[in-house]
């Protein structure tokens, strides 16, 4: 599965995120998978993401430079794989 | 101006908002008398948290939103409310992980924690037959373990982990260890020997020597990916490659402890004054003492290497578990006891005095505590 910028993403159910001074953590409570977020700018795009149509449109709303797009795209496909991320049905 | 970017350990190192991994004892109290416990557990402290006071715990660590609390004693199914506390964490969305003797883990109580979500059970077992573990955990309590693992394994629980504390006379069985646990569809989690508690008396006899602890770290280093060790083991990281795990003690950094009465001390392997932080009971409760005691400030400030700043390995095992340099009279800035490129052995046989004692011990008064002599190896 990868994740693409035309998709619609959100946390997933089980996935409770906890601010830290170097950014979050991210825990699922399903797979007991503790994950550390160390790029402020990524929380804040998490917390974007249930309410944009598009990883896109997210991204935009987050101030995130297209340019810089790609490296977030990656950290999301990994976010995927470990289940912190899911896709969102319509 | 590029300075070195920042690791995770190092933001680690400076302490979190909230701990990541929490014990709480949940009472003294307990039905066996192991050698090596780490809280010297028998009796019950008639000071123990209510249910009330434990529920306020909780409802603070809600707040902080620590994701899961691991809970032990003594034997923690002891306490009377002991379902009712867990069933308030995990309702809440507290995960609960908590470690047992099995004692009171019959037919019935195993279909309830079977029906409770985001529980995990560990079952303390230290060897894979019934010699060699009651040696340590006392008799007849090889098939206490067994039967609640049975029970489990009969309400469908799914898996749960079998706990194993590493010995001198139980390494060479990790291989068993793991084929037991394989056969029960449960983890295996394998934990270091600690000098705390009643194990400050147990551990000199007990604690693998330096060949077998190149035995563990070649077993890890294995089998690593499948068997849990809570980051027990980081100073063998000197050996060689590192093992899984975040590789740093965590004290008051990411982890720490409740003891049964509320007082919060560094880790689960430290009671004693000089690493007490305060009590969930003081006026800021648990969270001011995490973000705000003298001692988890001290903590967090930037440790110096000490004796071992001209070792090559410092960087690899960041000088060990400051318990069990503690406990065994080892300075903090020296090597640990267990040092693998032998420094621990030469600062234990300079030792001049002795060494702390743990200081609260809850050993139930008509139980004498020793370590059982070794059986006669099977014919």
């Amino acid at each position: 599965m990868t994740v693409a910028l035309a998709g619609a993403y959100e946390i997933a159910g089980q996935v409770a995120i906890r601010p830290e001074p170097f950014g979050a953590l991210a825990y699922h409570y399903g797979n007991r998978r503790l994950v550390f977020l160390r790029r402020p700018e990524l929380v804040a795009l998490l917390r974007n993401l249930g309410a944009h149509d598009s990883l896109a449109g997210a991204l935009e709303a987050t101030g995130i430079d297209p340019s810089r797009w790609p490296s977030f795209v990656k950290a999301l496909a990994s976010l995927e794989e470990s289940e912190i991320v899911r896709v969102r049905q319509a | 101006m590029s300075a070195k970017p920042e690791t995770l350990i190092d933001e680690l190192k400076r302490g979190l908002d909230a701990p990541i991994c929490l014990t709480w004892e949940l009472t003294y109290a307990c039905n066996l008398a192991c050698v090596h416990c780490l809280s010297s557990s028998g009796r019950r402290d008639p000071h123990e948290l209510s249910t009330d006071q434990a529920k306020a715990v909780i409802d603070e660590l809600l707040a902080l939103q620590v994701f899961y609390v691991n809970i032990g004693g003594g034997e923690p199914m002891i306490r009377r409310d002991f379902f009712e506390l867990v069933e308030y964490a995990t309702t809440n969305g507290i995960g609960v992980k908590f470690s047992t003797n099995g004692t009171y883990i019959g037919p019935e109580e195993a279909a309830r924690l079977t029906a409770l979500d985001y529980l995990d059970i560990q079952i303390s077992l230290d060897g894979v037959d019934a010699a060699t573990n009651d040696r340590v955990r006392g008799e007849g309590s090889y098939l206490i373990a067994i039967r609640a693992m049975d029970n489990l394994r009969a309400a469908g629980f799914g898996p749960f982990k079998i706990s194993v504390v590493v010995t001198r006379d139980n390494v060479d069985q990790l291989d068993a260890f793991k084929a037991l646990a394989d056969s029960y569809g449960a983890q295996l989690r394998i934990t270091r020997l600690r000098p705390s508690g009643r194990g400050a008396d147990s551990w000199h006899e007990l604690h693998p020597t330096a060949e077998q602890q190149r035995q563990i770290y070649r077993w890890l280093l294995a089998h690593g990916e499948d068997v849990l060790t809570g980051d027990s083991f980081f100073h063998l990281n000197g050996l060689g490659e590192p093992l899984p795990g975040l590789g740093m003690c965590g004290a008051g950094r990411v982890v720490c402890l409740i003891d049964p009465l509320g007082d919060v001390y560094a880790c689960p392997f430290v009671i004693h004054d000089e690493f007490k932080a305060g009590s969930v009971l003081d006026g800021g409760g648990f969270t001011e003492v995490w973000r705000e005691s003298a001692l988890f400030r001290s903590l967090r400030e930037p440790g110096s290497a000490g004796a071992c700043v001209s070792c090559g390995s410092y960087d690899a095992c960041q000088g060990g578990c400051m318990a069990a340099k503690f406990f065994t009279g080892l300075p903090l800035d020296g090597p640990d006891p267990e040092c693998v490129t032998g420094h621990g052995d030469a600062a234990l046989s300079g030792l001049v005095g002795a060494a702390p004692r743990p200081m609260a011990d809850h050993s139930k008064p008509s139980t004498v505590v020793f370590l059982a002599r070794k059986p006669a190896p099977a014919r």
